[in-house]
This record gives structure tokens, C-alpha cells and sequence, in this order.
């Protein structure tokens, strides 16, 4: 196993690195949203973050330490949307709906079994379908999570569903105490939703164009309702959907937020001829990095907005941006025999992480503070990509990042705004320069790019392009770095050392994992 | 009167499973199957039948 990441190496660089200063007593007196102590951010009510800290698709800040796996048990759907295509199955691919094997629910909790031994990063378990996962009744949804509550009473559990049947399961949602529920919610005009849902199947038959989308519509408010009104969290992911809902999702984000959505979760569309879908054949494009960054600013304030999500299978395994689906598969977990569960890893990990959180805060906030005195607030924020494998460090050398997380730092701050998936550069000790252009196209918006190492053809290749490679923090947290940088990105800019780089747009790169081929 | 399951097509995803009234579906040496004896076509039981109207796939077809 090793590919296994300890806890050290998930941490930094071996040793373990104790706080710079001791966590403030409260969150109290902390102006920045995202700023607070162990008991959670100043706008999050204690219950609530107590719910979501270790879940790396809720938080995002548990998204750089906790690992989510989805178990496939739940293959029957029962609406069509024009950007999936339920005939068509990939290894290769990353994204929602694929997976490799169908699984029961006794084979699911083997496999959750195998997988909790080996990453006790792990915190929640998901059924994300791959059709959905309260279709067909729900039934193998919630047999898995009955012999999970059982098994694993430690681990959180969560389902997506579009909430066309959602109004019928809330009760045993609740009783099962699936306290995190995602909707799919594209649109709240059935005019829009005609154009992305040709049918739906309800009340013993199947349902198309208006009607369709006007039952779908009314069933998903209806079921964000009866969810939010008994305390479970509830997580809006839309696809946008450039031509078709984009503008529209600014009303679908208040609508949500009205009916207490906890997070939203805007997602470019994916889009392929080679996947089969009716978006795919049709050509419709999916919007660019730029695209979907203005449109998610323009909901701030709105819904809380979530831009870390990796758009992952229905039988993802890891931390989310890694997937470690193909190393347990049925064959792999039937050799290795009855695995019995062991909390005490976990427990360990939890711990870790709790101590590590508390000096983050006022690391963070110190450095927010220092950025915020010396900077006059009239210099632009700038994006920076980041190579990271988890620990909120740079700690990925260029070469070997499959994606970039991207950071906008300012006076006000630095804050995770989303991520890019590349190709990996690096194989085998060799550069390829095909690759070399996806991570170009994929990061071309931003400033600089953080890097553990990095070798010198392609740091050339990122100066002639106008993007700065940074190594100089190896090893260190990802926000005090950038604050660092842009400090020093500022007083160059007031010298004229350097000028700005505006106007830059990126690539968002869909396709299968070249990675993966060999 | 019965309906078949084009086995080529079929994404073995089970929803037709779920919805057919009769138990007339059943997963067979890795597919779907649908028992004729049971099947009814859902005549007298729904205005058309189930598992042709679930069906992802469009693979459920009159035999």
C-alpha cells in the first residue's frame, strides 16, 4: 500500500509542526467570516459547524484533511437529464454518475470496511447513484446505511438525490440520521428545466416537457422544505449550464437560500460528443473557469456558496481532488477477508486535526492582519494556483499535481475560490509538453503558481507565459504564503517592477485522466 | 401479452425491478429478465406499462 497517506505526509513535510501561537480563546472579536477558533467560523451556529467540520464536501476547510467515500448501490434513476447518459460507463472518467462496479449493500460494507482501515482520513459515507439514491424506493440506500449505522456508528452519512422522490423518504432520512442531503437543483422556472430534463417518471408514469419539469420543480422545493425544517442539511448542486440556466441560477441560489439550502454548490457543465449525452451530441459548451467564477461571485451573499467540489464519481474513494476507487475493488476486498472496523486510527487522526485547527486560526488571522495594515486596499486581488496533496500546504511538486487549487488573495484576505484539473506533467521522470499546455490553459488566469519543487523547463515555460513559479514555500501553509506573497506582489507593483495581469481567462478540463492510460 | 428486456441495452440498473406490480422482473446470470407468464403489460393495473416507462435505456419492449 504505498500509496497510502500517513498522517505525516499529509500534514507536511515529516515532522509534525506545532503552532505558531496559541489559538485565541473565542471566536469573538474576529472580523473575517472564515476566521474563528476550534468552536467553528463567527457566522456558523456551534450545532451546525459541530456537523459539518469533518465533512469534506460540506466544509471547506475539512476538505484539505477528511477523505469521503461514495458506495454505488443505488443504480436505478428515475428522471433523465440532458448531460447524463446512464448507457455509458468509463474508468477513465471523473465525474458524477460513472462508476466501475454496482455494488450491493453487503459488498458496499465490506468495501467501506477495507477502506476505513487503510485512510483514517475517512469521515463520511455517501450514496451519490450512480442513478439515484431514492429511486427504486430507496431501498438499498438506506439497507446500506442500516448495517453502517450498525457497523461504524462513528461515520457521517449523506445521500444526493434530484428530489424528485425526496418528499417520500424525509422520515427515514431522519430516523436513519442522514443529517447531510444534497439536491440537484438546476432550475426553479419550468420553462428553464424543459430545456435540461426531457423526462421524469412519477406517480407510475412517465412525465415530459413542461409537466415534467413543473412535478420536478415543485417536488425538489417541497422536499428542501421538509428537510430544512427538521434541522438536516441540506446541500444545493446545480449545473450551469451556459445559454440554458447560467443567468438563471442567481434565482435559483435565492430561492434555495429562502427555503434554508445550508450551501450551493454551482458546477461547470460537463460536456463531451465521446459521453453520449444529449448536451454532449447537441454541442452544448460547458462555461469557462472565468465564466463560472463571475457567476458564483455574483451569488455571494445569497446561499453560502461552495467552490471545492471535484465533481467526483458515484464510487469516489479519498480525499476529494484524489480517487482511490481502483484499489478496492470486489476482487481486492474479497481477498482480503473479514476486516473488522477500528475506530482507534480515526479517533487519533480527528484529534490531530482538532490541534492543528486551532493554531491555523491565528496563524491565518495574524496574517490577515499584517497584509490588511500595510496594504492600502486599492490594489486588485490576484489568483494564485496552488500544488497541494492535503493539510492546507504546498506540499505537490508541479510535475506531479493532477489538479491546482486556486487561491484569490487581496487586502482583504486570502480565500480558496475553486480548483483546476490538469494532466499530470510528470511521468516517470520525464516532462510532457502536451500535458505542459492543459496546465497553462487550465491555470492562465492567475498571478503565480505555489509549488513544493519544480524543474527548470517548465518554469520557463510559466514565465514566457506570464505566470510567476513560486518555491520559495515549499512546505508551508497555503493562505499565510499567498498573504506573504501578495505583500511583496503589491510593493513590486507600486515600483513598477511589474504590471498586473488582468483579463485572463482558463480552460476548464473535463475529459478522462490521461494519467491513467498506461 | 408480455413485455421483453433487450438484453443488449440493458444498463442493469434495477429500476424496472422496483416498479413492476406483478414481481414479474428478476436479475438473471448478470441481466434483467421479464417473466411471461406474469406479465400482465400492466393492462388494468396503469395507463402504461411500468417498466417501459422507468427505463433509462428504453429497452423494455413488447416480446
Amino acid at each position: 500500500m504505498a500509496n497510502v497517506i500517513s498522517l505525516d505526509s499529509i500534514l507536511g513535510v515529516g515532522e509534525l509542526k506545532a503552532p505558531a501561537e496559541a489559538p485565541p480563546a473565542a471566536a469573538s472579536g474576529c472580523a473575517s467570516s472564515s476566521c474563528g477558533s476550534s468552536d467553528g467560523p463567527a457566522d456558523m451556529a456551534p450545532e451546525v459547524w459541530e456537523k459539518v467540520k469533518n465533512h469534506p464536501c460540506y466544509s471547506e476547510e475539512a476538505h484539505h484533511y477528511f477523505a469521503r467515500m461514495h458506495v454505488a448501490v443505488a443504480p436505478a434513476c428515475n428522471i433523465q437529464c440532458n448531460y447524463c447518459n446512464r448507457k455509458y460507463d468509463c474508468s477513465n472518467e471523473s465525474r458524477p454518475g460513472v462508476v466501475s462496479e454496482k455494488l450491493t449493500p453487503d459488498q458496499a460494507l465490506r468495501k467501506i470496511m477495507a477502506v476505513a482501515k487503510e485512510i483514517p482520513q475517512l469521515s463520511v459515507i455517501g450514496i451519490a447513484g450512480p442513478g439515484d439514491s431514492l429511486a427504486a424506493g430507496g431501498k438499498n440506500t438506506f439497507k446500506t446505511f442500516e448495517m453502517l449505522a450498525k457497523k461504524a456508528p462513528d461515520l457521517k452519512l449523506c445521500l444526493s438525490t434530484n428530489g424528485l422522490a425526496l418528499p417520500d423518504h424525509v422520515d427515514t432520512i431522519a430516523n436513519y440520521n442522514i443529517d447531510h442531503v444534497t439536491i440537484t437543483i438546476n432550475m426553479v422556472d419550468p420553462e428553464v428545466g424543459q430545456h435540461i430534463y426531457p423526462w421524469i417518471f412519477h406517480d407510475h408514469k412517465r412525465w415530459t416537457g413542461l409537466d415534467a419539469a413543473k412535478i420536478l420543480h415543485e417536488r425538489q422545493m417541497l422536499g428542501l422544505e421538509m428537510l430544512t425544517s427538521r434541522g438536516i442539511l441540506v446541500k444545493v448542486n446545480s449545473v450551469m449550464i451556459p445559454g440554458i440556466n447560467d443567468e438563471h441560477l442567481m434565482d435559483v441560489n435565492k430561492a434555495v437560500k429562502s427555503r434554508g439550502a445550508f450551501l450551493h454548490n454551482i458546477m461547470p457543465l460537463i460536456s463531451d460528443p465521446a459521453h453520449g449525452t444529449h448536451f454532449g451530441l447537441t454541442g452544448q459548451r460547458g462555461p469557462t473557469a472565468q465564466e463560472l467564477k463571475v457567476l458564483q461571485d455574483q451569488c455571494e451573499g445569497g446561499a453560502k456558496l461552495m467552490r471545492h467540489c471535484r465533481q467526483c464519481r458515484a464510487d469516489a474513494v479519498g480525499l476529494l481532488g484524489e480517487d482511490r476507487g481502483s484499489e478496492f475493488t470486489i476482487d481486492q476486498i474479497e481477498a482480503m477477508g473479514e476486516v473488522e472496523y477500528d475506530q482507534e486510527a480515526a479517533r487519533t487522526y480527528r484529534e490531530h486535526v482538532e490541534g492543528e485547527r486551532a493554531g491555523r486560526h491565528a496563524a491565518k488571522a495574524a496574517a490577515q492582519a499584517d497584509v490588511a495594515e500595510t496594504i492600502g486596499t486599492d490594489v486588485q486581488p490576484i489568483l494564485i494556483a496552488v500544488a497541494t496533496k492535503g493539510g492546507e500546504r504546498i506540499n505537490e511538486h508541479f510535475g506531479h499535481a493532477k489538479e491546482f487549487q486556486i487561491y484569490e488573495v487581496g487586502p482583504k484576505g486570502a480565500k480558496f475560490v475553486g480548483h483546476r484539473r490538469v494532466d499530470q506533467y510528470c511521468e516517470g521522470g520525464s516532462g510532457d509538453e502536451d500535458a505542459l499546455g492543459g496546465v497553462l490553459s487550465a491555470i492562465n488566469d492567475c498571478t503565480a503558481v505555489f509549488v513544493a519543487k519544480i524543474g527548470g523547463c517548465p518554469s520557463q515555460n510559466l514565465k514566457d507565459a506570464g505566470i510567476e513559479p513560486v518555491d520559495r514555500f515549499a512546505f508551508e501553509y497555503i493562505e499565510e504564503s499567498a498573504l506573504t506573497y501578495f505583500k511583496d506582489y503589491a510593493e513590486r507593483l507600486g515600483q513598477g517592477a511589474i504590471n498586473a495581469r488582468e483579463g485572463q481567462d482558463a480552460v476548464i478540463r473535463t475529459g478522462a485522466f490521461t494519467a491513467l492510460r498506461a | 401479452m408480455a413485455y421483453k428486456i433487450k438484453a443488449s441495452d440493458c444498463t442493469a440498473c434495477g429500476a424496472c425491478e422496483a416498479e413492476c406490480p406483478n414481481n414479474a422482473i428478476s436479475f438473471k446470470k448478470g441481466a434483467y429478465a421479464i417473466n411471461a407468464d406474469l406479465c400482465t403489460e400492466c393492462k388494468g393495473q396503469f395507463s402504461s406499462p411500468q417498466c417501459a416507462s422507468v427505463c433509462p435505456a428504453d429497452c423494455c419492449v413488447p416480446a
